[in-house]
């Protein structure tokens, strides 16, 4: 009765009644989706305020100079003194090999890729390829490094093991991120070379690698930094959950960080609970400072140019 | 200046030392090809060995999973099993979580609002398994026994497909998001000039023409929680069980491959093989996935060319 | 679209300043074989570079029809034509910088020095340190003015005696007096008109015999394309100049030889400048000139 009545009077916006409703959902949807975006920035605080609360006190100085120990209290402060020593220089050795592999391979294939290959079927091959092991899981890595290095090679549960396996997980994310910054350099640069009788590697070393530099490190360091929290790897290499004294060759036995973290957290007395979150403490403050220099790279050169 | 000059026997660029520069990078690209090929023959050839020993048909179909304490049973299904629930559990928190949040920021947020939020994301995705691992069994665990009237072990899968289901959020919101902004504005403005909501025109316009891309971002994710091995062996367990409770422990693929890694299983013995039986077993299931990933995402593309 | 009062000092008679010439709107060119005026060369000038039935494809479209030219030793010949014609295509084939792009094919000879460049035995790298080339856009590399200037030398070995050399190429390049006391400066922090002067400079001074020039004023102001011309004409006591331009006028103020490449890849004209300017043997190379088209 009352509708008819609202249409005689001809209101310009007669039907959209609707709209209330429309608008009432349209902001429990936005409320929904806004919320949703907050779960993984809560997850991230409590879980960082989780691993902070659990270790505070527990990362002192003996904490980083000291080997683990088998006693809780012994990390105590005032304890006997045990940490996360060998471990921490372990995943910087390790890590270290890994940069050297990674960077001669990754930035060589980018290279390969972007400078050489022309768009044949063997460069699709080749570049479907990497995308698809990028999404292989680490551990089969771990399985891959344990037939070929550990045993093949006879390289042991070595240092040098654990950083051949660790350069082949994050070799395809090097590679794409080097791909890219060789792309970003400008074709008139290398023409200007070629243009004065450069040859394909006069114009690689002089002009492409330098100019591509800064993006290439950018890419590499934010891959290391996935590289030194991997644990699934070296575990399948056989590398130590927990050793007293830091690696004296490449070829020797070696712990890291995540072993040792590992370690502890399967540890029956729940007092470890402690020591492996002081142990993460010192493990994402590492991952931090790698972050936070790919971060600077980037920045400092982006501002440059 | 004479015509001799311009070969490559007189100009005295060295033809052998480029040819063989170009070598070296082609074998840097290669070795990608080389890697894939050593998974493939590394697996292969430890399942092969393990199905000396083992029937086909009773691993793939037997329930009971216990190669290394007696009485041995060798069907992978409870591993299966394990592995399906930490996945399908992760899905629903992630898929939901993910998605809503990929809308927030593709369609809603400020663009200083986005700035900030997707950083944080990349940092969640950063954080090693191993951290979230640790916070299952640290914060998780003890807060699902506190708040929920259930008894609830130390490991129990509802706190591993949690941690897992959070650490794939920022791969399903930052996917789907690219998914979304690949969405061409001019059918927004179609939608909106017939008089639709934000609302109707996120989820009846933008969702629906971006879907494939978005289904490709969960196909992906959910390859990397099959994978994913630390978090679901700390928060977990190692129990191999069939159970249809998430407060028990199960063992996922992943988990059982770290208990042979950490324990001395003698080299040859059928405990050292199943190794790579259940590798391969996890390397064709992600493979598969990832393939069809990408096959989902390169019909998308055709869409808007 | 014809603008005859900007007439310059040559002595051309109706010259179609606005060059910037975008799509063609002209009638499918005639299979036309035989290039207008390819006779009036002189006899007596030494030719450097000959194409012979020179054809270029990328992939299965054909970018320039067969050419056949002579170009002289130590005079500036200019390449002039509608956007799209085949002028880069050509100038790029000379020192093989078309090797670069995958799907690009070539048919015919191309002789430098009665040496085919795109014999067998032929190495690119070789043919472009003796025949240079400056490009349309300023490209100096991030390094320092004095290094910018060395690079040649130094990947071709001729780094003896590098400072004079340097000093030398900078003066040929009309640059010396206003960067001499700031060699060690970043290149990047030059003018456009002295980055130009610059690369010019690079590319002479390694000594090529030839210097190729695709549109180098076009990204400059009036006074640095003045400045570049000037050296251009300079530049021809020493070296064979084959210069691209999109600018009728600039083509006829500083080059001896004239080509005209019109639509689809095709060489329609080539001859001395002043009487390509003054009275081409070509309908459509003189609809051309006179603004007609293009």
């Amino acid at each position: 009765m009352s509708d008819a009545e609202v249409v005689s009077e001809s209101d310009p916006f007669a039907g959209t009644s609707d709209l209330d409703r429309k608008r009432t959902i349209g902001r429990i949807f936005v409320g929904l989706c806004a919320a949703s975006a907050l779960v993984g920035i809560v997850a991230l605080v409590v879980l960082i305020a989780d691993v902070l609360y659990q270790s505070w006190g527990w990362v002192t100085w003996e904490f980083l100079t000291y080997p683990p120990s088998q006693f809780a209290e012994s990390y105590l402060p005032g304890g006997r003194g045990a940490g996360i020593y060998p471990a921490l220089v372990g995943s910087i050795f390790l890590i270290a090999l890994t940069a050297l592999f990674t960077i001669v391979l990754g930035v060589g294939a980018a290279v390969y890729l972007e400078e050489y290959a022309s768009e044949g079927r063997l460069t699709a091959f080749i570049e479907a390829n990497i995308a698809n092991l990028a999404g292989v899981p680490s551990i089969v890595y771990g399985l891959l490094g344990l037939a070929i290095f550990v045993r093949a090679m006879q390289l042991g549960s070595s240092l040098l093991a654990g950083a051949l396996t660790l350069t082949l997980l994050i070799l395809p994310i090097v590679i794409v991120a080097s791909q890219e910054a060789i792309r970003a350099v400008p074709d008139s640069q290398r023409h200007a070379a070629y243009g004065v009788g450069a040859t394909d590697w006069e114009v690689i070393r002089d002009v492409v690698l330098p100019s591509a530099l800064p993006g290439i490190m950018t890419g590499t360091i934010l891959s290391l930094s996935r590289a030194i929290g991997e644990t699934a790897p070296l575990i399948m290499v056989g590398a130590a959950t927990s050793m007293f004294v830091p690696p004296d060759s490449p070829l020797g036995p070696f712990a890291a960080m995540p072993m040792q973290i590992f370690d502890w957290a399967t540890m029956p007395d729940a007092t470890f609970q402690h020591v492996a979150a002081a142990g993460i403490v010192v493990l994402l403050t590492v991952l931090l400072a790698m972050n936070a220099t790919a971060v600077y790279i980037r920045h400092r050169f982006e501002t440059e140019l | 200046m004479t015509a001799a000059d311009l070969t490559r026997d007189a100009s005295g660029i060295d033809g052998a030392k480029q040819r063989a520069i170009r070598g070296i990078f082609f074998a840097c690209a290669f070795l990608s090809v080389l890697t894939t090929l050593g998974i493939v023959v590394v697996l292969l050839e430890g399942s092969v060995d393990f199905f000396r020993d083992v029937s086909f048909v009773a691993f793939l179909t037997g329930t009971e999973w216990s190669p290394l304490i007696e009485p041995r049973e060798y069907g992978v299904l409870p591993l299966v099993w394990g592995t399906l629930v930490i996945t399908v559990g992760s899905a629903m928190i992630a898929i939901p979580v993910g998605t809503a949040t990929a809308i927030y920021l593709s369609e809603y947020a400020e663009p200083r609002v986005r700035s900030t939020i997707k950083p944080i994301l990349e940092i969640l995705a950063g954080i090693p398994t191993i951290v979230y691992g640790f916070f299952a069994l640290s914060f998780i665990t003890p807060q699902l026994q506190r708040f929920l009237p259930y008894d609830i072990g130390t490991f129990n899968a509802a706190a591993g497909a949690i941690v897992v289901g959070i650490m794939i959020i920022p791969m399903v919101s930052s996917l789907s998001e690219d998914a979304m902004h690949a969405v061409p504005d001019d059918l927004r403005e179609a939608a909106y000039g017939l008089g639709a909501t934000r609302f109707e025109v996120s989820t009846g316009v933008v969702l629906p023409a971006s879907l494939s891309g978005i289904l490709a971002s969960y196909v992906l994710a959910l390859s990397r929680a099959i994978g994913e091995t630390m978090a679901v062996t700390l928060a977990a367990g190692m129990a191999p069980q069939f159970t249809t409770s998430p407060f028990e422990p199960i063992q996922t693929m992943t988990a059982y491959m770290v208990q042979v890694g950490i324990s001395d299983v003698s080299i040859g013995s059928v405990g050292y093989q199943s190794l790579f039986a259940v590798g391969m077993t996890l390397f064709v299931m992600t493979l598969g996935m990832n393939l069809c990933s990408l096959w989902i995402r390169s019909r998308y593309r055709e869409e808007y060319r | 679209m014809s603008d005859d009062t900007s007439m310059n000092e040559t002595p051309t008679i109706e010259t179609h300043t606005e060059a910037k010439s975008t799509d063609d709107r002209s009638p499918a060119s005639e299979a036309d074989a035989d290039v207008a005026g390819m006779d009036d060369q002189s006899i007596g000038e030494e030719t450097v570079i000959e194409a012979r039935d020179l054809s270029v494809f990328y992939g299965d479209e054909r970018a320039l029809q067969p050419v056949n030219v002579e170009i002289p030793d130590r005079q500036v010949t200019a390449i002039i034509g509608p956007s799209g014609c085949g002028k880069s295509t050509f100038l790029r084939s000379i020192n093989r910088m078309n090797d670069m792009i995958d799907v690009a094919r070539v048919d015919g000879e191309l002789l430098f020095r009665d040496t085919n460049v795109y014999g067998e035995a032929v190495d690119p790298v070789a043919l472009r340190r003796a025949i240079g080339m400056v490009f349309q856009k300023p490209n100096p590399f991030p390094k320092s003015i004095y290094d910018n200037v060395a690079y040649g030398l130094r990947i071709q070995g001729k780094d003896d005696d590098l400072d004079e050399q340097v000093e030398s190429a900078l003066r040929r390049a009309a640059l010396w007096d206003e960067v001499s006391d700031r060699l060690g400066e970043s290149a990047l922090d030059m003018s456009g008109g002295q980055q130009q002067r610059l690369c010019i400079a690079r590319a002479i001074a390694p000594d090529p015999e030839v210097i190729l020039m695709d549109e180098p004023a076009s990204a400059l102001d009036p006074v640095a394309t003045s400045q570049i011309e000037d050296l251009i004409e300079e530049l021809a006591r020493d070296y064979t100049v084959v210069i691209v331009t999109h600018n009728m006028q600039q083509a006829a103020r500083i080059s001896d030889k004239t080509m005209v490449f019109l639509t689809g890849g095709e060489l329609v004209e080539f001859g001395d400048t002043s009487r390509i300017f003054e009275n081409p043997d070509n309908q459509r190379v003189e609809d051309y000139i006179t603004g007609k088209f293009g």
